[in-house]
């Protein structure tokens, strides 16, 4: 309902809501104007067309979820694949919590802190950047989630620096979320030649219930600079969740760009990039395993604006009891962006016969000297390799469940982090093989 | 080890074989030849237990048993191997992850323990030696992007792992030069024991310079039409199969 969100943001405005520098809190006030007008999608928004998101429309969530002190390290430590070395931030029901976070011992030339802390010691690169990449217009859950900007993460990195090890944006749920909604919205800005790996996590603990997380997180990759992004979506099963990543790519850029989903009732992500400079490469990849009564939607939008860019997209599902799946993946080449080399793939594996896939490609191309191409599968496990398996003495079952991982292997041997590939490499294996 | 009698079997609608009669011992290497289409695949595939096959009369017995009522798996279980005339591409399961699969499934059915990794490791060297494949070939998915010639020795290397009872090779040698051939050939040679038996169908009589068959069988329209010794292999590549089918049909 909108208007608990309009209830609430009067009263955190009345009571001052947080401190936050004029120019965030006129942000806040035109993005809930925004909100207000423009209301919650319906299927019969184009955008939305699939995914009727009326399960969030209908709750009222808290908005401000209680703080948590229950959760440990012990807890989070498999969120990160046991991976110790890593640059983190830790998010609980939506806030900051800076006993969990280790973001220490960090190289010269990075920055990774809370946005309320960037708004001390990095006032003019968050003004800059923050709300102009991902503009809410005409989107309703990006204006919602900045009318509530509040917390986040903002990472910056100078110019020319690597970071050797991975920053992790961790953002888990409890018990105490309850019916609450996180609204988190992150900042990334990589200048000219840097390169850095971000990973964005979205988890609940056990216990956590039907909460609401909708997260914006905006990206800037400077001239030649490398960002890789991994979103890993492993929300408790009664969760809500919409993310946004949204890139903006200078010239010769690159965004190699991971998308893993298999938690929450109803999630959509939407990756979108904009390449807005010559050579520039994108990579977009993503797996999303679904279950039971569970709805995964991903929109990815690649902008070709400049010539002679790339961009690459894989994405894989296996869905299995009722599950329902979503593709769509846009792909703009404008009229100024020749010699664009674009190839975009989506293949879904359907275990039951309940499961289903809606897959939309959508290339629309304004240049004529562009190579575009897409392909959509559909499809049950192939009977030919079955019987090859079965004929070496592989039991039935044992053959079914070493094709369904081996579906899945190839996008998620595309991880180039070892920890992350090799982790969701032994979830995935779990979950589909059982261990004799 | 091996009875099939009248054997008829139909993909859909359409009859393939009609009528079967063939006796495999223990001991024997039996070739089977036959024009394009004439069935040998078939037979192949429901030895194995391939479902896009009905058998709609007739019978195989096999160390006693019904083997049609056999699942594929149980059947590979109780030592039947079929080396396939086009070995499938799984990407995403690796060749040595399959063979340890297939390899703990038959010591299992055989009341043996699973074998470790590592003496697994050493089991795949020494069978590797045997087809001259390189230890690569291990890691790289089942048959994927293998060329014709790799997708053979594999599966003799299958074979040569899960040692089977009854092995039946369909059109191994096709699309092999010489020197590949030989090696495929010693691997089947080696691997010949008094208590099991070969299956070998092939165009080619030069394979049967290597792998010396015992009996020879025509297969055409889904019958044997005739069989024989060694030398009929000799006269086929001489005459053809014209002669044979002629007097089938008179
Ligand atoms: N699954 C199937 N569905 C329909 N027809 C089939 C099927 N399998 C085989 N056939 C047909 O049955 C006939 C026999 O095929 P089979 O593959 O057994 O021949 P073959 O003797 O092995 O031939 P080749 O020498 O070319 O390998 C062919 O006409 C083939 O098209
Ligand atoms: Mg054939």
């Amino acid at each position: 309902m909108i208007e608990s969100y309009l209830r609430g943001f009067e009263r955190i405005s009345a009571s001052g809501g947080a401190t936050a520098p004029d120019w965030a809190r006129s942000l806040r006030l035109s993005a809930i104007t925004r909100f207000e007008t423009l209301g919650f999608p319906t299927t019969k928004n184009e955008d939305w067309h699939f995914t009727s998101v009326a399960p969030i429309a209908e709750r009222e969530f808290e908005l401000l979820a209680p703080p948590t002190h229950g959760v440990t390290a012990a807890q989070l430590a498999p969120l990160a694949f046991g991976a110790t070395d890593w640059h983190t931030l830790v998010f609980v029901n939506g806030r900051y919590d800076a006993k969990l976070s280790s973001a220490a011992a960090l190289p010269d030339g990075v920055t990774l802190v809370p946005l309320k802390q960037a708004y001390e010691t990095l006032p003019l690169l968050v003004e800059q950047y923050l709300g102009k990449v991902a503009t809410f217009e005409g989107q309703t859950f990006t204006a919602l989630n900045t009318a509530f900007l509040d917390d986040g993460a903002v990472v910056h990195i100078e110019k020319e620096i690597e970071v050797a090890r991975p920053i992790h944006l961790l953002f888990v749920s409890d018990t105490s979320a309850g019916a609450g909604t996180a609204q988190p919205h992150n900042l990334i800005v990589l200048d000219r030649f840097a390169k850095a790996t971000v990973i964005e996590s979205y988890a609940g603990l056990d216990g956590a219930g039907a909460y609401f997380t909708n997260v914006v997180t905006e990206a800037v990759v400077g001239d030649g600079a490398t960002l890789t992004h991994l979103k890993l979506q492993r929300e408790s099963e009664q969760a809500y969740h919409v993310g946004t990543l949204d890139v903006r790519q200078a010239r010769d850029s690159h965004l190699v760009s991971f998308s893993f989903a298999t938690g929450a009732a109803l999630s959509r992500t939407n990756i979108y990039t904009e390449l807005r400079g010559d050579g520039c490469g994108a990579t977009l990849n993503g797996l999303y395993l679904g279950d039971g009564e569970q709805h995964i939607d991903h929109q990815t939008r690649i902008e070709h604006v400049e010539p002679n860019c790339y961009s690459r997209e894989l994405y894989k599902g296996i869905l299995d009891g009722s599950a329902h799946g979503v593709f769509n993946g846009k792909v703009y080449v404008h009229p100024a962006a020749q010699k664009t080399d674009g190839k975009q793939t989506n293949n879904t594996l359907l275990l039951s016969e309940k499961a289903q896939i809606d897959t939309k490609p959508q290339l629309e191309i304004f240049a004529d000297d562009v190579k575009c191409t897409h392909g959509a599968t559909v499809g049950r496990l192939d009977e030919t390799a079955l019987f090859y398996l079965k004929s070496r003495g592989i039991a039935a079952r044992t053959a079914r469940q070493l094709l369904t991982y081996a579906f899945a292997a190839d996008v998620l041997e595309s991880i180039e982090l070892a920890e992350v590939r090799e982790g969701l490499e032994a979830a995935t294996l779990r979950r589909y093989i059982e261990q004799s | 080890m091996l009875e099939i009698k009248n054997l008829h079997a139909s993909a859909g609608d359409r009859e393939i074989l009609r009528g079967i009669d063939l006796t495999v011992n223990a001991g024997e290497v039996h070739a089977v030849m036959g024009p394009n289409g004439s069935g040998k695949s078939t037979l192949a595939q429901v030895l194995a237990g391939h479902p896009a096959y009905e058998v709609t009369e007739g019978s195989v017995t096999y160390e006693g048993q019904d083997l049609l009522s056999l699942d594929p798996e149980i059947r590979a279980q109780q030592g039947i191997f079929l080396a396939f005339q086009y070995p499938v591409e799984i990407p995403g399961v690796s060749n040595a992850y399959f063979m340890r699969a297939a390899y703990n499934e038959i010591r299992k059915a055989r009341g043996e323990e699973e074998i470790d990794p590592i003496s697994f490791a050493d089991l795949m060297d020494e069978k590797m030696k045997l087809v001259e494949m390189d230890s690569d070939m291990l890691s790289r998915s089942v048959n994927t992007g293998f060329s014709g010639g790799e997708k053979k020795r594999n599966e003799i290397l299958q074979m040569a792992v899960l040692e089977p009872k009854l092995a039946v090779l369909d059109e191994t040698d096709s699309g092999l030069d010489i020197d590949a051939l030989r090696i495929v050939a010693h691997g089947v040679n080696s691997l010949k024991r008094p208590d099991n038996a070969t299956i070998v169908v092939t165009h080619y009589q030069r394979l049967l310079n290597y792998i010396v068959p015992d009996y020879v069988h025509v297969l055409a329209g889904g019958r044997i039409v005739r069989s024989g010794g060694k030398d009929l292999a000799l006269e086929l590549e001489a005459k053809g199969y014209d002669w044979l089918l002629e007097e089938a049909v008179a």
